[in-house]
């Protein structure tokens, strides 16, 4: 394969997230095998749930052991915060979506996000 | 690629397209289809899988369908126990209706209320809880409908005939990692009275990906 994986910043080395936790996705362009849509890079959203730990599908796709195994997190986030008023539902309508821990960073009142 | 039959071939060349009888020679395969047939040749060549591992699991795939799903949700709607379970580990609540614990992407289960309703789709491709309900309709693999159902889920459900109420709150599950998600649809009214195999028969395959519900009983039937 061609370049160097991107490697994110490693939830796990955070302190992991619980359920609640406000979360910001980080917005970088990887070019390589990721499971993380665009259009919730660089949103903001909330743990709703940990889905478990799997093995790494960014190292997996290249032929990688997949370890160590990422831990994954079911996050929430508002219709609004995805696409402003250009949404047509209803308030408190959301997406969940399963995201690793490398692509999440905590959000705390004081980092003003 | 290009050049797919140019590998080195020295040493067993009887091995060339016996493999899928009479495919190539009455049906022209498009490019991706070759192209999967000669990575599939690879992997048996270099002993990855065996032979026989891609038809069966394409058989189990196929043996799957939303009947089911059916079964399972019909299950939950008269067992209370089972529905628990259901929601809280699939696995251990299928492995009771006699399902195997099949390896590989681990199934989940949301429920639908008078309050909230679930809408999965995946954005990034089309994973879908095949080892339950087999192969995902073509709609479920579409471009429009994968990068509609997260931009305007409600009008997306309206195109299929179903219109949720603004007093319900719209969940839509985007299955881009490792889990696999159904929809416990809403136990339609008037139904108390049916038994489970009665109630598995409203429980249509669009019901348990959320562009649909549940239907009602017959009236008088």
């Amino acid at each position: 394969m061609r370049g160097k994986l991107w490697s994110g910043r490693g939830g796990a080395e955070l302190g992991g997230f619980r359920p609640g936790d406000v979360v910001k996705v980080l917005p970088t362009k990887v070019h390589t095998h990721h499971r993380t849509p665009g259009y919730v890079k660089g949103k903001i959203g909330r743990i709703a749930a940990r889905s478990g730990r799997f093995y790494d599908p960014e190292t997996r796709a290249y032929g990688g052991s997949g370890l160590p195994k990422r831990e994954l997190y079911l996050v929430e986030f508002d219709m609004k915060s995805l696409w402003g008023n250009q949404y047509r539902g209803r308030e408190g309508d959301t997406v969940l979506i399963d995201l690793y821990e490398n692509w999440l960073e905590p959000v705390t009142a004081s980092s003003g996000n | 690629m290009g050049g797919d039959h140019h590998h080195p071939h020295t040493d067993h060349g009887e091995h060339d397209h016996h493999d899928h009888p009479g495919l190539e020679d009455d049906i022209q395969l498009g490019k991706r289809a070759r192209r999967v047939l000669a990575m599939e040749e690879l992997l048996v060549e270099k002993e990855v899988i065996r032979r026989d591992d891609v038809p069966r699991l394409l058989d189990f795939m196929a043996a799957m369908s939303p009947v089911d799903g059916a079964r399972v949700v019909a299950r939950a709607w008269t067992d209370p126990a089972f529905k628990a379970q259901l929601l809280d580990d699939p696995r251990v609540a299928l492995a009771e209706l006699g399902y195997p614990l099949v390896s590989g992407a681990k199934l989940a289960v949301v429920e639908n209320t008078e309050k909230v309703h679930h809408l999965v789709v995946c954005t990034l491709c089309s994973c879908y809880p095949r080892s339950l309900l087999g192969p995902p309709p073509d709609w479920y693999k579409s471009f429009a409908y994968r990068s509609r159902a997260v931009v305007d889920p409600r009008g997306v459900m309206k195109e299929f005939g179903l219109q949720v109420g603004e007093e319900v709150e719209v969940r839509v599950v985007d299955s881009a990692a490792d889990l696999r998600y159904m929809v416990l649809p809403l136990r339609p009214g008037g139904t108390d009275g049916l038994n489970e195999e009665e109630l598995a028969a409203l429980v249509t395959r669009d019901s348990l990906v959320g562009v649909g519900v549940a239907q009602s009983p017959a009236v008088g039937g």
